[in-house]
C-alpha cells in the first residue's frame, strides 16, 4: 500500500528534484495513513532520502541501466509497485520522467495527472490540482482508477525536511530489452539546466546581437542560474535551441525568472509563467512584460546589467 | 510509408481563457481554435516525408463536428486524408484509445504526436498510444530521419539532447525543431480547394474509458502591479530580491 517514489539521480547523486517529489510522497501518505517507499536506479547514498520522508528504499544497481531507457526504466517502476502494492505512484516532472509516466500509466491501468502543484486537496476521490491552458488557469482533476500516478510539477510543491530514516533494500528487477537505443548523449555538464534551475537569466533582442551575451552569463553565474532566451533569439541562431523558452521551447517554472530585453509577448509569458518572481529589464515601459512582472527597471540592458551583476557579487560576498 | 499525425484543436495562444457553468467548462465563445503547434511542427515534418520519401499522411482528431475546420486546415497543407473520431475528447487515455483503434486499423507505420496539447497540457497521449499498441516511442524529439524501417531521432533532454536509434512502428512525440518555424506552411488557395474534395472520415468511437475527470477549473489570482525600481538605485532592487520575496 505504500506510495511509491520515482527518485531520479544523475551520475549517481540525486537530483533536486528527486527529494521534493519524496517530500510530496510523504505528504500524500499521510493523507492516506500509510508509509513512502522509493525506487532508486543506479544511485549511491540513499539516506538524504530518509530526510525528506522515504520511510523504505528499493535500490536498484545494474550497469545496464546507466543510461536513461523510458519503456526499461517504466518497467522497473512498474515491477517495484506491484512488489509494493502501492496505489499511487509519485514521479516529477522532468523531461524523463513525461518521458516514461504515460508507459508507465498503461502498464500499470493507473489514471495519470500531469503538472500538479499541491498535494491532493482528496484522497477520496484523489483530486490533485494540475495548471492547464499552459500556466493561463488550473484545473481539479479526480483520478478515478484502482492505481493512480502524480506528475509532481518542478519547483511547486518544495522540499520538507524531517528526522526520519530510509531503510535501503536491494531489488533486483528483470530488465525489459527494448527497440530504443541510445546513441549518443550530448549535455553541457559544466551548465546548471533550465530544468534543474532554482533562477533563470533570459535574455531577447534587446540584446542586440550574441556578441553581447557575456553579460547575461555572468549575472547567470553570479546567480548559480541557468541561461536561456526567447524565441526570436533562437530563430536567428544567436543562441541554441536548447535554450529557448516559451509555448514551444522549455517551460520554465523557476523560483527567480529575469527576463532582459524581452518584451513578453503571450507565447513567451505562457512558457515562463509558473515562475514565482519575475524580474524585467527593459528600456520599453511599455513592454507587455512589465504588466506579468514582479519587479521591474526601465532602463537599458548595457548599463543596467552590468552594475546590477557587480550589486549582486557585493550582496554575494556579504553573505556568503 | 504510412503516415498518422494527431491533430489536437486547440485555443489560439492569445484568447482568453474563461469558465463557465459554475467553472466547469471552457468558455469557448470567442475563441479561435488552431492546429497545437507541437502538432503543426509534426505535420510539417510529415509533409517532408511525402514529398521527398512517398509517403502517405492521414491527420485524425479525436472530436465533434466543431474540430473539423482544424482538420481541413491541417488537409490544405497537404494531408492526403482526414480522421474524425465521433466523440469528446474526455481525457488523454481516452483519446489515446480511440488513436490506438484507428493506428491499427489503419496499419500506421509513423505516429506523429505533439508533446503536450496547449489546452490541457497533459503531454500524456503519445507514450499512451506506443504503451497501448507496442510501438516504439521517442518524447520531446526535435529531429527525425527515416530509412527503411530503421528511424534516427533526437530527443531534447534537460540540460541537452540525446541521439536514439529505433526501428517503426513509430510513435513520435514531437516539437519545435522537427522543423523550423519558418518551415510551417500557410494553406494557400489551391490547398483549401484541393482540402475540400479530400476523404475526411468520421468513425463512431469504440466504446469509451477515462481514468481522469476535470472537476473543476480556476483562474490564477488576479497579479499585483509590477514594482517599478529606478535603474539608479538597483541595490534596492537587490534587497527586494533577498528581504521581500526571498529568492537569493
Amino acid at each position: 500500500m505504500s506510495v511509491l517514489v520515482y527518485t531520479e539521480s544523475e551520475k549517481g547523486n540525486f537530483k533536486k528534484i528527486a527529494l521534493e517529489v519524496a517530500s510530496y510522497a510523504k505528504a500524500v501518505a499521510n493523507q492516506m495513513g500509510t508509509t513512502v517507499t522509493a525506487i532508486t536506479i543506479n544511485a549511491n547514498d540513499t539516506s538524504e532520502l530518509g530526510k525528506h520522508g522515504v520511510d523504505k528504499v528499493l535500490k536498484v544497481n545494474n550497469p545496464k541501466l546507466d543510461t536513461f531507457n523510458a519503456k526499461t526504466y517504466a518497467d522497473i517502476i512498474k515491477q517495484a509497485a506491484e512488489k509494493e502494492g502501492s496505489k499511487v505512484v509519485v514521479v516529477s516532472s522532468s523531461a524523463d520522467s513525461k518521458y516514461l509516466a504515460p508507459l508507465l500509466a498503461v502498464q500499470l491501468h493507473a489514471g495519470y495527472a500531469s503538472n500538479v502543484v499541491a498535494a491532493p486537496t482528496s484522497a477520496s476521490p484523489f483530486t490533485v490540482k494540475r495548471t492547464a491552458f499552459t500556466n493561463k488557469a488550473f484545473n481539479f482533476t479526480t483520478i478515478d482508477t484502482d492505481v493512480k500516478i502524480v506528475g509532481v510539477s518542478n519547483n511547486s510543491f518544495g522540499l520538507v525536511e524531517n528526522s526520519g530514516s530510509a531503510s535501503a533494500e536491494d531489488f533486483s528487477p528483470s530488465i525489459l530489452e527494448n527497440g530504443v537505443h541510445v546513441d549518443s548523449v550530448d549535455k553541457a555538464t559544466n551548465k546548471v539546466s533550465i530544468a534543474d534551475a532554482e533562477i533563470v537569466v533570459s535574455a531577447g533582442r534587446g540584446l542586440k546581437g550574441p556578441e553581447n551575451w557575456g553579460m547575461v552569463e555572468e549575472l547567470a553565474s553570479v546567480l548559480g542560474a541557468a541561461t536561456a532566451c526567447s524565441k526570436p533569439v533562437s530563430d536567428l541562431g544567436w543562441r541554441p535551441h536548447s535554450e529557448h523558452v516559451g509555448q514551444t521551447g522549455k517551460p520554465v517554472a523557476a523560483n527567480l525568472y529575469i527576463a532582459i530585453g524581452i518584451s513578453g509577448a503571450i507565447q513567451h509569458l505562457a512558457g515562463i509563467n509558473a515562475s514565482k518572481v519575475k524580474v524585467v529589464i527593459n528600456t520599453d515601459p511599455e513592454a507587455p512584460f512589465f504588466k506579468a512582472a514582479d519587479y521591474g527597471v526601465v532602463g537599458d540592458a548595457f548599463d543596467v546589467v552590468p552594475r546590477l551583476t557587480e550589486k549582486l557579487k557585493e550582496f554575494k560576498a556579504q553573505n556568503a | 510509408m504510412k503516415i498518422l499525425v494527431c491533430i489536437s484543436h486547440v485555443p489560439d495562444t492569445t484568447s482568453k481563457i474563461n469558465f463557465t457553468d459554475g467553472d466547469t467548462k471552457f468558455d469557448t465563445n470567442g475563441v479561435q481554435f488552431v492546429i497545437n503547434p507541437n502538432d503543426e511542427f509534426g505535420l510539417t515534418r510529415a509533409m517532408w516525408f511525402k514529398e521527398k520519401q512517398g509517403a502517405t499522411v492521414d491527420v485524425v482528431n479525436v472530436g465533434g463536428p466543431e474540430t473539423e475546420p482544424t482538420l481541413r486546415k491541417a488537409l490544405a497543407i497537404g494531408a492526403d486524408g482526414a480522421i474524425r473520431v465521433n466523440t469528446p475528447a474526455t481525457d488523454g487515455f481516452a483519446v489515446a484509445k480511440q488513436l490506438a483503434d484507428v493506428i491499427k486499423n489503419g496499419g500506421y507505420d509513423l505516429v506523429i504526436a505533439g508533446r503536450e496539447s496547449i489546452d490541457y497540457n497533459g503531454g500524456m497521449v503519445p507514450g499512451m498510444i506506443a504503451g497501448l499498441i507496442d510501438a516504439n516511442f521517442v518524447n520531446n524529439c526535435i529531429s527525425l530521419e527515416v530509412d527503411g524501417t530503421n528511424a534516427k531521432a533526437v530527443r531534447e533532454i534537460d540540460g541537452g539532447k540525446e541521439t536514439v536509434s529505433t526501428t517503426l512502428p513509430l510513435v513520435i512525440g514531437g516539437q519545435k525543431g522537427l522543423v523550423e518555424e519558418s518551415d510551417l506552411r500557410i494553406p494557400n488557395m489551391r490547398g483549401i480547394m484541393m482540402a475540400r474534395q479530400k476523404p475526411l472520415t468520421i468513425v463512431e468511437p469504440n466504446g469509451t474509458t477515462t481514468e481522469t475527470t476535470t472537476v473543476k477549473f480556476e483562474k490564477p489570482a488576479p497579479k499585483g502591479a509590477v514594482k517599478l525600481v529606478s535603474p539608479d538605485n538597483l541595490d534596492e532592487l537587490v534587497n527586494l530580491l533577498h528581504n521581500e520575496v526571498k529568492v537569493i
